[in-house]
């Protein structure tokens, strides 16, 4: 038996374990794993650095887009780690604000469309009928679409900017949740606990909310985790094109985007914010899969 | 005759999907903004122009009547004008595609050439130390946003080895010494054509840095899926079996597991094609790739939207088609597939 499925079993010991929360369940195999335990703490660090960014950053005023003349396209320096951009701002400190459309702003979209999809999905799939017929389809019209490419048309249609840039991810991102709790919702509908409730009389309303949303929150999460890679991709290929974040203000697209003239001689000022969109989006990456193992939300698609 | 009712199925559901597709292209330029004869005719024109292209373009009508009339013009192939070229949109993407599916087929050559033998060699030795490079590879390759992997690509490979070029699809002294016959405007076949081997080798040469910024993400996914799928089928009694009685492990690997392996691999082709066709428009703004990309992206900022609308139309159509031809060839070598 080699080592994989020694740990697959385990896996699947753990699965069956009574009385344990499926939160308690993903965070005990999380810490078991060095390499999702890194990628979790890598996570955890940007998000905190995107939240005390003000704080944490070396030059505040420049990371926000504040121009400084004396300073222009410095190379990496005791003073700035990541090197300097061609209004002589920090990049480091661009780099740490500008988390903050690039990873908060996205893990803002997912938890959206999870927001919509998810209902959409537990009432298609408990309902059924025609009711599941019109969301479905309305679905596959929205999946029809290249993600990337449907975001792009509809943030152009909206205006560009990071709040239309976000909505038009959202748009493009929430049929996804809705097959997939869909799926979940169907099989849970045949288990005793929920024909208990509805032998009783409970209103369809309520075991949509006490009983089957309760338990696709695993799911959604890790599908969550999962997506969340192409979703910071995704914003961070908005901003590039110009379409998110306005300048002066930093987000890691654009910043590649203004350091792609530079590359040769400059190239600190589109390597490093490319390296954080790179780490991030590794990081998320290395952690859906070890919770894919887990539980695979694509059987239910 | 199942599959032939498959078959038709399958091809009814992407006709809806498309009738779908159409409305909701016409939704996002004629409904979400707010004034779209406005935007039709420019930032600085008078209240009475945008009147008269507001009547022009039909927008005083009932909205019905509009999608109507636009749909009537999509099925004889218009889909507008350019309003920053003037020009029709579908003579710009068809100038434009050539340029955009031959960097796309080439990148999407390299990710099957790489990702389909990395993902059984990876299976092949599960758990050892090469399966653990591969993994990696394959999960690097999806996690790198293609316009960054593009620049360092360049840094390395133009400025540090200066082996190859920087951008563009071929050398702008490439007319003074050997110039290239379009004919069909797919540069590789046009120089094989014509025999034009100086042109070939900078065709081939420029082809190879933007596609394999393309083919990274590809090559991540082909090569997970097709490990996955090589160690399922091989775990099976009839691979057993084979070994038992001596088959050669060559034969084994290649002829009975990746055979049967090939199905879904095949299907994340098809779906990693269809994404690549939106990376392919990144990969083209970093090298100056004379595609639809450049185009598309100088659209959204000028809000061009007929070209807008028309690319986004070609595009879901594109992602349409591959899918559908992806089911269509798996209902073909699977017996199994039938109506779900």
């Amino acid at each position: 038996m080699s080592a994989l499925q020694i740990q697959q079993d385990e896996i699947n010991k753990e699965l069956v374990l009574q009385g344990e929360k499926p939160i308690e369940k993903i965070a005990r195999i999380i810490i078991r794993d060095p390499l999702s335990l890194a990628s979790l703490i890598v996570i955890i660090l940007f998000i905190l650095l995107a939240i005390f960014a003000y704080q944490v950053a070396p030059y505040p005023a420049q990371g926000a887009g504040k121009p400084s003349v004396s300073t222009t396209m410095l190379s990496p320096s005791q003073e700035h780690w990541f090197g300097t951009d061609r209004l002589g701002r920090d990049i480091l400190s661009r780099v740490i604000i500008g988390a903050r459309p690039a990873l908060i702003v996205p893990i803002g979209v997912v938890a959206f469309a999870v927001l919509i999809g998810a209902p959409l999905g537990a009432i298609a799939g408990y309902k059924g009928g025609w009711i599941d017929e019109t969301i479905m389809r309305v679905t596959d019209l929205f999946l029809a679409f290249p993600s990337l490419l449907l975001a792009m048309a509809i943030t152009a249609a909206l205006g560009k900017g990071i709040t239309n840039a976000a909505i038009a991810l959202i748009i493009s991102w929430w049929p996804w949740y809705t097959r997939l709790v869909r799926g979940i919702t169907i099989s849970l509908k045949e288990r005793s606990f929920v024909e208990a409730a509805r032998a009783t009389g409970v209103r369809d309303s309520v075991i949509i909310l006490r009983h089957i949303l309760p338990n696709t929150i695993s799911p959604i999460l890790i599908q969550a985790t999962v997506d969340l890679g192409t979703v910071i991709l995704a914003m961070g290929g908005l901003a590039f094109l110009g379409l998110g974040t306005q300048p002066p203000k930093p987000d890691w697209g654009l910043m590649i985007a203004e350091g792609r003239s530079y590359i040769l001689n400059q190239w600190w000022i589109a390597t490093f914010p490319g390296l954080a969109i790179f780490v991030v989006v590794l990081a998320f990456n290395l952690l859906g899969d070890t919770l894919r193992d887990i539980f695979d939300p694509r059987q239910y698609r | 005759m199942q599959k032939l009712e498959f078959i038709i199925r399958r091809i009814g559901t992407s006709v809806f999907v498309l009738l779908g597709v159409s409305i909701i292209t016409f939704m996002l330029a004629r409904v979400v903004p707010s004034n779209p004869a406005a935007l039709y005719i420019g930032p600085r024109a008078r209240p009475e122009e945008i009147a008269r292209v507001a009547h022009e373009l039909g927008l005083d009508r009932p909205i019905t009547v509009q999608y109507l009339r636009y749909m009537n013009e999509l099925l004889h192939g218009d889909f507008g004008n350019s309003i920053s070229t003037k020009r029709p949109v579908v003579q710009e993407i068809k100038d434009r595609f050539p340029a955009t599916l031959e960097l796309l087929l080439f990148a999407m050559g390299l990710a099957v050439l790489i990702g389909v033998p990395l993902g059984v060699i990876s299976a092949l030795w599960q758990g050892k130390s090469i399966d653990i490079g591969v993994r990696t590879i394959s999960i690097i390759g999806v996690s790198m946003p293609a316009f960054w992997l593009g620049l360092i690509l360049q840094i390395i490979f133009f400025r540090h080895l200066d082996i190859l070029p920087l951008s563009g699809r071929v050398d702008s002294d490439l007319r003074f010494i050997s110039p290239i016959e379009p004919i069909t405007n797919f540069f590789l076949i046009d120089t094989l054509i014509t025999q034009n081997w100086i042109a070939f080798k900078d065709v081939v040469w420029h082809l190879i840095l933007p596609g394999l910024t393309l083919a990274a993400y590809p090559i991540g996914l082909i090569s997970r899926m097709t490990r996955a799928t090589m160690l399922e089928v091989m775990g099976q009694d009839y691979i057993r079996t084979a070994k038992a009685y001596g088959l050669p492990p060559a034969f084994i690997t290649f002829v009975l597991s990746l055979k049967n392996a090939i199905g879904p691999t095949l299907t994340i082709i098809g779906l990693t094609m269809a994404y690549a066709l939106t990376g392919a428009f990144f990969v083209e703004i970093i090298f100056n790739w004379p595609g639809l990309g450049l185009f598309t992206v100088r659209s959204l900022l000028n809000l061009d939207y007929p070209a807008i609308m028309g690319i986004t139309l070609f595009g879901s159509i594109g992602y349409i088609l591959i899918n559908l031809i992806v089911d269509l060839i798996q209902a073909w070598i699977d017996p199994r597939i039938s109506l779900k």
